[in-house]
């Protein structure tokens, strides 16, 4: 037998090995964005569930949600379609449900008595026209307020503010301290979680959706124009290189005591922990000041149509695995988020993410707008909202008017 | 850019004497070397019209739709060139295309140009200088704006350098103004592109027969005198080649504005391809991003048409004269 023969047969009986061995388990190829340290340590929670209960889970990851995004569309277009995409809750995959191009999941919503466990107004972004179309994952706060404790020592500041006039006052005191008052990111989308915060502080969980839903008495009102002052307010509590910085260069601020605050996500924890510091005694998190309530953003798993019956097994599969309770508490510690059922034990869990399950229980929590506006509407909000920040000539009744066109029509 | 610097030894001019030569050595009869000629040039074509032509007018097409994230064929008629132009940061990056592409062109065009009569006045190191002037273009634009990000932050880069050297007054901030950010831009992409013009002038100026410049200074014509009347004005090819790439430049600019300012503040700097790119792959926007992409399109073909025509007239005034 020369060795080319040798060679060939070799890979021939591996071959009939693995397809066997593919046969036994549900092959699925997965699409996620989810490449940093913290995140990928999460998606191996789910990796190692849905390998252990009889699937085989094959990574495509792209880094930058765009770029796959352009990636998950143009494979849907040309007939070949991963058998799971992560995507957002809400308006973000509509199109895909209305083109009947993604499975819905009813069956195992319905096993799983998912309408019980997730929040009424977060359940009802999952699916379109009576159906169930996405597995929620996990969620992230958004209207947090991180805080440097020696900096507040330094102003004297005793405790969180609880209203946003003490805020002012308190940021005052970090001014005249020689230090940054806020940690600002100046990018448009950063920005525009600053005024969701903000704009939930003033309108409520209801209000917050009202507005957005482009209701115009809610758009119209007090609090409305309160919102876009008390936002215009902070361009003097800001440095002057904060245009265009990023959001991690903002919390790195916070880490060294060069600034006070910080109006991020709760994925700014990640930092502040790479960074060796202690919740409690080195950094704090507040939400934002005078807030009955949370802004939230979700990851979701969404099931493209492959037509093919062991993708649909497989699909199934991964649905149940991310819906169940103790994944769900082990992907958000990792992922510094939490879960999406509230019938979950959580204390195991930081005490940021405790109060932000308490709003939860209390289902206080407002889906942000990529969640409740469609990508053409949410961008342009973005884009009003950065060049309000950018021009103080623009006054607040111009934003009013500008912010009902861009919800309205995009 | 790349596909460009291939093009910028061919000059105009280059590639008429080849032509006519090979006329003269024609052994086959005419008509066979033509259609082979033909045949070799087949697959270049299905190529172009497949592929650049096909999806153009799939573009344009989708310009009239409604669609969103993915293509549609329910039609409503400029509905979306309405929006579009309804939309305050499209404006801003046509305005924003139109500064940089006047003040990037012609800023390049100066700097090189003087760039390259300096070297031509057979300075010593001028292999080194020549080295250092053009390295910053092989540097690409992610590359070129992230330095100047770092460059022109006030509180980091130059401003700041300066300040601790004493000159306390000194403000350099326009990357964080509003007004100014747009010619932050330019001035990071004159620091990247001069040089490109200056090997371009500098090859032009060397092909100046030396008989010229003895006979002006046997007359006593001041140096400046000879370049701006003599030299510069033989200079058309290398200077419409540089045009070309510029321009060619100008209108994909998109990464040296993500990388130093991503549009901002606010959408103070924002470009056209940028408003594109964005509306494409991150907003759901499919119909609204090509039309968009086809008045871009259609600027390009306004600017281009009377060039060639021009072209195409001197060329037929030429053959004429023969």
């Amino acid at each position: 037998m020369t060795r080319l023969t040798k060679a060939l047969l070799c890979c021939s009986a591996l071959l009939i090995a693995s397809s066997a061995h593919a046969d036994d388990k549900l092959p699925a190829e997965v699409m996620h964005s989810w490449t940093s340290g913290g995140e990928a340590a999460a998606v191996k929670v789910i990796v190692d569930a849905f390998n252990a209960r009889g699937g085989e889970w094959s990574d495509a990851s792209i880094a930058g949600f765009e770029s796959a995004n352009a990636a998950y569309t143009s494979r849907i277009l040309s007939g070949n379609p991963p058998t799971a995409r992560s995507v957002i809750f809400g308006l973000d995959q509509r199109e895909l449900m209305e083109q009947g191009l993604l499975n819905y999941v009813d069956a195992v919503a319905a096993a799983g008595k998912w309408s019980d466990a997730v929040p009424a107004n977060l359940y009802a972004t999952l699916g379109y026209d009576g159906h169930i179309y996405l597995a929620p994952i996990s969620m992230h706060g958004e209207s947090w307020m991180f805080y440097s404790k020696p900096v507040f020592e330094k102003a004297g500041i005793a405790a969180e503010p609880a209203s946003w006039d003490e805020f002012f006052a308190d940021m005052d005191k970090i001014k005249a301290a020689g230090l940054v008052p806020i940690a600002w990111g100046g990018q448009a989308w950063q920005e525009l979680k600053v005024f969701n915060a903000i704009l939930l502080s003033q309108l409520g969980v209801e209000g917050f959706g009202k507005a957005y839903a482009g209701d115009e008495a809610t758009i119209k009102s007090d609090g409305f124009k309160k919102t876009v002052e008390i936002f215009g307010k902070m361009r003097d509590y800001v440095d002057p290189s904060a245009a265009g910085r990023n959001w991690n260069d903002a919390t790195a601020m916070v880490i060294s005591g060069k600034a006070g605050v910080q109006f991020m996500g709760d994925w700014a924890k990640g930092e502040f922990i790479n960074a060796g510091k202690t919740l409690g005694t080195d950094y704090g998190c507040a939400l934002a000041p005078g807030s009955d309530g949370m802004v939230i953003i979700g990851d979701a798993m969404a099931f493209p149509k492959t037509g093919k019956a062991e993708q649909d097994k497989a699909q199934a599969l991964l649905a149940e695995v991310i819906m169940d309770p103790k994944i769900q508490v082990e992907f958000a510690k990792k992922k510094g988020s939490f879960p999406v059922r509230k019938d979950v034990d959580t204390s195991s869990l930081d005490a940021c993410a405790q109060k932000g399950v308490a709003m939860l229980a209390a289902g206080k929590v407002a889906p942000e707008h990529a969640i409740i506006i469609s990508p053409a509407k949410g961008g342009a909000v973005t884009d009003l909202i950065g060049e309000f920040w950018a021009n103080p000539a623009m006054t607040g009744d111009e934003v009013v008017e500008k912010f009902a066109a861009a919800v309205t029509e995009g | 850019m790349a596909a460009g610097r291939e093009t910028s030894p061919r000059l105009p001019g280059a590639g008429k004497a080849a032509s006519s030569k090979g006329r003269g050595l024609a052994g086959k009869p005419r008509r066979l070397r033509a259609a082979t000629a033909f045949l070799t040039l087949v697959p270049t074509w299905i190529v172009v019209l497949v592929v650049y032509v096909g999806t153009m007018i799939w573009s344009i097409q989708l310009s009239f739709t409604s669609s969103r994230m993915l293509p549609t064929a329910n039609y409503v008629g400029v509905e979306q060139y309405r929006r579009l132009f309804a939309t305050a940061r499209w404006i801003v990056s046509l305005q924003n295309l139109v500064i940089f592409g006047v003040l990037f062109i012609a800023g390049c065009i100066v700097i090189g140009t003087l760039l390259a009569i300096s070297l031509d006045r057979k300075v010593r190191f001028e292999n080194a200088f020549r080295t250092i002037f053009l390295y910053p273009y092989a540097m690409s634009f992610i590359v070129t704006g992230l330095v100047w990000q770092w460059l022109m932050n006030p509180e980091l880069g130059i401003q700041t350098t300066m300040r601790a050297l004493g000159w306390t007054s000194f403000t350099f901030d326009w990357v964080v103004d509003r007004n100014l950010a747009i010619y932050a831009v330019v001035l990071s992409g004159l620091w990247q592109s001069s040089g490109l013009v200056m090997v371009l002038m500098l090859a032009g100026l060397r092909g100046v027969d030396g008989e010229i410049w003895r006979a002006a200074r046997v007359d006593g014509i001041p140096t400046w005198r000879i370049y701006v009347s003599i030299v510069l004005p033989q200079l058309g090819p290398s200077l419409a080649t540089a045009v070309t790439l510029l321009a060619m430049g100008v209108v994909k600019t998109y990464d040296l504005v993500v990388a130093l300012t991503n549009g901002g503040p606010g959408s103070a700097s924002e470009v056209p391809a940028k408003f594109i790119m964005d509306n494409l792959f991150g907003r759901q926007n499919l119909g609204l991003a090509t039309a968009a992409s086809t008045v871009m399109l259609i600027t390009v073909l306004a600017i281009l048409a009377p060039y060639a025509y021009a072209q195409s007239m001197r060329a037929r005034r030429a053959r004429g004269a023969v």
